[in-house]
């Protein structure tokens, strides 16, 4: 089975998400890039859910695509009211919080 | 089982083609036209209807050579010899033991209804390119259209139960989307969220019967046939093995026929198709004739062996089909006349006929029953257009016919033609397509023992013909009303919900030129609407021919290419790798001599796929009585309207206000015998309100007091500490703690930034840091 393949991509997209999340300005790219760490996570559970034979990362993933998807809903409604507020979705000029 | 084999003369590989083997091409075409147009839809020069229409034209062609491979494939066959689908089937996707496949199955069932809905899909969309000339949302809907063809092509060729799922659920979304194309208004939005809720109460029940089948079917499934249990072919062998326990597959036709009543509009569901009228024209005619509310047919006609054996079709007295079909037929077309929406007249009537099929289905008549869907599909699509080209150029996007109809055969000659062909062909008129079907399935009925059922669709065929006739001469007879006259219908249109008001969302310079058009008065509509309209009533015309009974055995075309033979098989190879679909079988050694035990005991040697079904013999005497049954109620019809409409007859005018009993069985029927009510207020109140109520209740009396008893718990015990420990003890370590909390706090102030970003680099900072000491720990 060829784990390893499979793990260096979840490696890879997680950490092209980790960037995202912090170097991004744009809150629907931050909320994007959030997928891309979810999703591969999602990868890593399908990987040792074949290399075991066990329907558990499946059922893991299937959850967590449907969590997600409810994260999405509420991470764009947020952006959409924050946009109507402030005219802008950029998180840097959320600074409201600052010490 | 050898040595029969070994004695029995092996058959000629069954003929194929390209077309056969590559029909899965067929629903994957306008899947990847849906995706370019949503992506580049709108920088195209016709805005993405083109890689629409384009789409559905290709499906077309495959699914037409397909057919004419099929035919091939019928005839290379010997007379008694079962003709294998071409099947084919890929995994899609495994997971701990269950395997869903992807994949075709293409029979003679499955080439019909794809060439109708390939058909009826590449016309209708032909004729939205000049009907929803200009809209806002021109692109999405062209997009929507495709897929929601694709997803029923999908479904119609699906070889498993997931692969039909899927088909079943992309149609439930995008009837959605297109039921509530123009949105903006509420009457439409709501008939869209009604629509979509009201077939997902069915497929509730599609979810159950499938996965009830599989875990009955599988391991016979696995071990007879190499088959999962998802596949459509399996699951219809293994319903007429005589292995099922009776209970299971009766519990599981149930189910699925739950969605197939959800689905098509069957009583007591079918109170969502009427409002269903509310989405474009062109979408009607297609929801209505070859997607969508046949879905729930074809279901039943694909599995017919599980409802056979499950619901014991052919079994005296009658079954649920059967029962539904008929109540289904006959309050649907009496509620056709009360309606005066042109639209819902023809939504009624679909329903109605659906309720036909199910009738034919229910009782045995199979064939019957896949045929109407044929030919309803034709001319039901062609009143629906014909009913879209009256609003879009005669009364200003208004489908009252009351108030803005009448008159209109004079100058709409085109429309009007095909709707007198197809009303002809709908009400079952001989030589028009209609007749064949539905009086073959009438005939079925009583020939298979259900009289009373034969009766219930003989009243079904009167007040079929009734209705249409009060349609028509509502809308092509007597004097122009309203809009049609000529008079500008600038009035506000609130009153009924359901008209298509989409010169409001155009943009500015498409309503002035709709307002031109207006200022002209009634006329006859473009090329792009009745070049549709004339093909359409060319095939509700003809297409009968196709199973013409009445001229004898060599007429019986449609019995002999789809009708699957109900022959024991014994299969000499399986489908086994990826893309294997030629193979041979071998019939058992009595068959031929012996008649088929399909369907009405277990099958020793082979499997059945299935059950065998009697057709009735065609009587001139029978279809006599079925004409003047339809002529009696065009004639009733006809001088009841003409008195009624055009002569303001003093006897009939307000009649229902003075006769009081015919005043409450029309107002019956005009609150469409209160199941919007029932359902509306009664059972989602009823659900809904006592759990608020209950909730409320909840939390006023037990949440409250806990809280209460609580809080006064604590207010006595806060006084003591406050006296003894808080004055004594605290306040002195506190006074020190604060200044010490003030100078950390200063000195970590700058890390609080408030920059989002910054705290998510932090975040994962640490997590890194935490999993590189989880490492070395285990290490």
């Amino acid at each position: 089975m060829f784990v390893n393949q499979f793990l260096f991509l979840a490696a890879v997209l997680f950490c092209i998400g980790v960037y995202g999340v912090i170097a991004r300005k744009n809150a629907v790219l931050m909320l994007m890039s959030i997928e891309l760490i979810l999703n591969s996570v999602n990868i890593n559970l399908l990987t040792f859910a074949m290399r075991n034979g066990s329907t558990d990362g499946h059922t893991f993933a299937l959850y967590i695509i449907a969590v997600a998807a409810a994260e999405v809903g509420v991470g764009l409604g947020l952006v959409l009211l924050v946009y109507r507020n402030k005219k802008t979705i950029s998180v840097d000029e959320l600074s409201e919080m600052r010490g | 089982m050898n040595l029969l084999a070994a004695e029995t003369e092996v058959l000629a590989p069954l003929a194929s083609g390209w077309f056969l083997e590559n029909a899965w091409l067929i629903p994957v075409i306008p899947a990847i036209a849906f995706a370019l147009i949503i992506l580049i839809g709108k920088r195209l020069p016709m805005k993405g209807s083109e890689l629409g229409v384009a789409s559905m034209l290709a499906s077309l062609v495959l699914s037409a050579g397909a057919a004419y491979q099929w035919i091939q494939r019928v005839n290379s066959a010997t007379e008694e010899q079962f003709v294998e689908p071409v099947i084919k089937s890929w995994s899609w996707w495994r997971s701990g033991g269950f395997d869903f496949g992807i994949g075709q199955h293409i029979d003679g069932l499955s080439v019909v209804v794809l060439f109708v809905v390939a058909f009826i899909s590449t016309l209708v969309q032909i004729y939205s390119l000049e009907y929803l000339r200009g809209d806002r949302r021109y692109t999405h809907f062209f997009a929507a259209l495709t897929l929601f063809s694709g997803g029923m092509l999908a479904m119609v060729l699906a070889d498993n139960m997931i692969l039909f799922l899927l088909g079943w659920e992309i149609m439930g979304l995008c009837s959605f989307m297109l039921i509530g194309h123009w949105w903006e208004e509420d009457a439409n939005s709501r008939a869209a969220l009604k629509a979509f809720f009201t077939v997902r109460t069915g497929d509730v029940g599609l979810l159950v019967g499938i996965s009830m089948l599989y875990f009955a079917a599988n391991d016979w499934t696995q071990e007879n046939l190499g088959l999962s249990g998802f596949s459509i072919r399996g699951i219809s062998a293994w319903a007429l093995s005589g292995e099922p326990n009776s209970t299971v597959i009766m519990v599981a036709a149930i189910a699925l026929f739950i969605a197939s009543i959800g689905k098509s509009g069957q009583f007591p569901l079918h109170t969502w198709l009427p409002d269903a009228m509310a989405g474009p024209t062109p979408v009607s005619s297609l929801l209505h004739s070859s997607t969508m509310v046949v879905a729930g047919v074809f279901l039943v006609a694909r599995l017919y062996p599980v409802f056979f054996v499950g619901l014991d079709i052919l079994g005296s007295g009658g079954n649920l089909i059967m029962f539904i079909g008929a109540i289904t037929i006959v309050i649907s077309a009496a509620l056709a006349f009360v309606q005066n929406d042109i639209k819902r007249v023809l939504a009624y009537s679909t329903v109605s006929q659906l309720g036909y099929m199910m009738l034919g289905l229910g009782a045995g008549a199979w064939l019957p029953a896949v045929f109407h869907i044929f030919t309803h599909a034709f001319f039901k699509a062609c009143l629906f257009l014909g009913a879209g080209s009256i609003s879009h150029s005669a009364s200003h996007h208004s489908f009252d016919m009351k108030r803005d109809m009448g008159g209109l055969r004079k100058v709409m000659p085109i429309t009007f033609t095909t709707w007198i062909i197809s009303t002809l062909a709908l009400c079952g008129v001989f030589p028009f397509s209609g007749f064949f079907s539905k009086d073959e399935i009438i005939d079925n009925v009583g020939n298979n023992g259900y009289n009373t059922f034969m009766i219930v669709g003989l009243v079904g065929a009167f007040m079929t013909a009734a209705y249409m006739t009060r349609a028509t001469y509502l809308t092509f007879f007597g004097e122009p009303r309203g809009a049609s006259a000529g008079h500008s219908s600038h009035e506000p249109h609130d009153a009924h919900g359901s008209h298509d008001s989409h010169d409001t969302h155009g943009d500015h310079d498409d309503h002035a030129s709709h307002d031109a058009h207006a200022s002209h008065g009634p006329h006859e509509s473009g090329l792009l609407i009745t070049a549709p309209l004339m093909i359409l009533s060319v095939l509700a015309l003809g297409s009968g021919l196709l199973n013409a009974t009445p001229f004898g055995e060599s007429w019986e075309r449609m019995k002999l290419w789809v009708e699957p033979r109900a022959v024991e098989v014994v299969d000499s190879t399986y489908p086994g790798g990826p893309g294997e679909s030629l193979f041979i079988n071998v019939p058992s050694a009595e068959e031929g001599s012996s008649k088929s035990v399909c369907g009405t005991a277990t099958p020793e040697k082979g499997v059945c796929y299935a059950p065998k079904l009697e057709h009735a013999k065609f009587k001139w005497s029978k279809a006599m009585l079925s004409m003047v049954i339809v002529f009696l109620g065009m004639a009733v019809s006809w001088i009841l309207s003409m008195l009624l409409f055009t002569k303001r007859d003093a006897r009939l005018v307000g009649l229902t206000q003075r006769v009081k009993i015919l005043g409450v069985g029309h107002r019956f029927l005009v609150n469409k015998y209160y199941l919007d009510d029932l359902y509306e207020k009664v059972i989602v109140r009823s659900v809904a309100y006592p759990i608020s109520n209950a909730a409320y209740w909840f939390n006023q009396n037990i949440l409250d007091g806990i809280l209460h008893s609580i809080s006064n718990l604590t207010r006595k015990l806060s006084g003591w500490v406050y006296k003894n420990i808080d004055q004594r003890v605290v306040d002195g370590t506190v006074n020190n703690s604060a200044t010490f909390t003030k100078s950390v706090g200063t000195a970590a102030q700058p890390t609080q930034s408030g920059k989002v970003s910054q705290y998510g680099a932090l975040l994962f900072s640490a997590a890194a840091v935490a999993a590189l000491v989880l490492v070395i720990i285990n290490t």
